[in-house]
């Protein structure tokens, strides 16, 4: 204990958390082991990670800012169409594009926001919802410009860098992903800890407080949506990018439900849920589809009622206890 | 012109009385209830499979499906919808989600994937004109029904001891249950109400909007756009944002059918913009 002041107190209390915990670092270590340790799993590993870096979007809206959202396929599948397009007709560089895609979905967050600073949740989830609607139908009907309902085909990435090409196993689409989740995510980490974090949370547990001590609620909320739509954006243009096909389907309603799904599963309001969350969607996903392909769906929704009715607190009851045990075996272990 | 219009008040009605039973569960118990075309689905099937198993004229298929759907959101509500009550809104929207979820799939294995089709009685099927109009009879029979339905409600909401007690219940719980109001029998009578008018609805839909497993996912965004548009605290709310949205549908469809649905989510964006508490909100946060 070195200062006992009140004011060193308080500045542990609201940053203790940026320190990185022991499980976190095992966290990434193993997610680049996989790599290694599943060669032949690499599509869908590149698919959990972009996944995942979606469900830390809307974590950072509705985990922090406490915003429900039922229509963050919009930002996914804006970023996706722009690094497509992008791709086809202006560069083959993945990075520039992953920039591009993430740019127009971070303006389209910007130009949608005053829809979410009014009404309550049940105005915000319809305006959000009514957003990715009304994209979905314009993508459809741009067909000269989407492909429409074909899809947009003859996306031709170059190499990542300059030096790694895209090769059909996906070795470098993962890694490349998972790279880019990565830097995104100690990104976010230090943004949710931060001042501008700390005030998200006040918002979002009580936005009149909040105002009144000072908070621009707006603007915060401006900010913090334009920036999950910037993080959507870039999950949508890694999917166009490692996939090279851009379809309608990344603007789908089932897109949005499944993402909230997936960060139900894995815990709202701290980010690694979003993560956990998508590793346990995709291993449900295909164990369910692999016994029963047709009806998956059903299971899925037996599931999430299951889920939402009271297992919620076994699931991460037994994620914490884990969490913990790992937590203690890195503490013993003095390096 | 007129054609049209009329076309798309038959519509109007149609949503109203499916979107309504949403508003008052919406409304009354605070639940965002986004499976509610799970039981309009229903009341679609009963019909189709009253007439064409048990040979049941349209007339009689309608009431069945009415029960039916009543008597599944009785036991629904029962068994897992009353424990979410409580819980947020974001929990209820998962639970809502994983039922249509499981509606879809189960509609699927139990009926086929494919389009139902029933066939109407003689004097309802064909058009005459009426002052120019081309009107169609079904949908006259639609907007009569519905119409009837819409003021029966108004009245019953307004006029009768359930209604008065009801809307008690709904401003204060707490001070209801204090005078001896029953409210929750209210609120399960009235759930059931809800779903049995939806799987009206899906009845008399089948004809207009048809019925296959993507039914509850297709129309819930229609559903609630009249709720939320109209608000959830009245019956003329609904009716009216029903009517606009009807009108709006089926005028920008045949007008210009290459813009799809677009309208409707564009209008549904601005109006909420304008009035985020629905058309005839009352003041509430």
């Amino acid at each position: 204990m070195s200062g006992g002041g009140i004011e060193a107190r308080v500045r542990r209390s609201l940053y203790g958390a940026r320190r990185w915990h022991p499980a976190e670092i095992v966290f990434w270590i193993l997610a680049v082991a996989a790599f290694f340790l599943l060669p032949r799993q690499l599509l869908i590993l590149n698919e959990i990670a972009i996944l995942g870096l979606f469900a830390v979007s809307l974590d950072l809206i509705l985990g922090y800012a406490g915003i429900v959202s039922l229509g963050h396929a919009a930002f996914f599948g804006f970023g996706a169409y722009a690094a497509g397009l992008f791709a086809k007709h202006a560069s083959a560089d993945p990075l520039v594009g992953l920039a591009v895609g993430m740019g127009a979905a971070g303006l389209l967050g910007l130009l949608t926001s005053p829809l979410i600073l009014r009404g309550s949740d049940l105005t915000r989830l319809m305006v959000t919802l009514g957003v990715a609607l009304i994209l979905g139908e314009l993508a459809n009907s741009l067909g000269w410009l989407t492909g429409g309902a074909d899809g947009l085909q003859g996306i031709v990435m170059g190499p990542v860098l300059g030096l790694f090409e895209f090769d059909i196993f996906g070795k470098v689409a993962y890694l490349y992903s998972l790279a880019v989740l990565f830097v995104l995510f100690v990104l976010a980490r230090r943004i949710v800890g931060s001042p501008f974090g700390l005030s998200l949370r006040a918002i979002r547990d009580n936005p009149l407080r909040a105002s009144a001590s000072g908070v621009p609620l707006h603007w915060r909320l401006v900010a913090v949506y334009a920036l999950a739509a910037a993080y959507a954006g870039a999950a949508g243009a890694l999917l166009a990018q490692t996939t090279q096909f851009v379809s309608l389907d990344v603007l789908a309603f089932h897109r949005s439900a499944d993402l909230m799904l997936v960060l139900i599963i894995g815990g709202v309001g701290y980010l690694y849920g979003g993560l956990i969350g998508a590793v346990a969607f995709k291993l449900l996903q295909d164990v369910i589809a692999s016994f029963t392909p047709q009806y998956w769906m059903f299971w899925i929704g037996l599931f999430l009622v299951l889920f939402v009715l009271g297992g919620r607190e076994l699931i991460h009851g037994g994620i914490k206890a884990v969490v913990g045990r790992v937590a203690r075996l890195g503490r013993r272990s003095p390096t | 012109m007129l054609t049209i219009l009329f076309d798309g008040v038959a519509y109007g009605m149609i949503l109203f009385v499916l979107a309504c039973g949403l508003s008052v569960t919406m409304g009354l118990m605070n639940f965002i209830n986004l499976a509610h075309g799970a039981f309009a689905m229903l009341g679609g099937y009963v019909t189709v499979l009253a007439m064409q198993r048990l040979g049941l004229p349209f007339l009689w298929a309608l009431p069945a499906a009415f029960l039916a759907a009543a008597a599944t959101g009785l036991v629904l509500e029962r068994l897992v919808y009353r424990p979410m009550y409580a819980k947020s809104h974001l929990d209820q929207v998962m639970f809502s989600i994983g039922l249509v979820f499981m509606a879809v799939a189960g509609a699927d294995y139990l009926m086929g994937s494919s389009q139902q089709f029933v066939h109407l009685p003689a004097w309802l099927s064909g058009r005459f004109d009426l002052a120019g109009i081309g009107v169609g009879r079904y949908r006259l029979f639609i907007i009569v029904l519905c119409g009837a339905l819409a003021f029966a409600m108004q009245w019953g909401f307004t006029r009768t001891r359930f209604g008065s007690r009801l809307r008690a219940a709904v401003d204060d719980a707490r001070v209801a249950r204090g005078l001896g109001i029953p409210v929750n029998r209210l609120f399960a009578l009235t759930f059931a109400f809800g779903s049995g008018l939806a799987g009206l609805g899906g009845a008399l839909g089948i004809e207009l909007m048809g019925l296959d497993p993507t039914f509850p996912l297709k129309f819930m965004i229609y559903f609630l756009i009249v709720v939320t548009v109209g608000g959830t605290s009245t019956i003329s709310g609904p009716f009216f944002a029903a009517m606009l949205l009807g009108v709006a549908d089926v005028t920008g469809k045949y007008l210009v059918p290459q813009l799809g649905a677009f309208i409707i989510y564009a209008l549904m964006v601005v109006l909420l913009i304008t009035r985020p508490h629905g058309l005839f909100a009352r003041g509430r946060a």
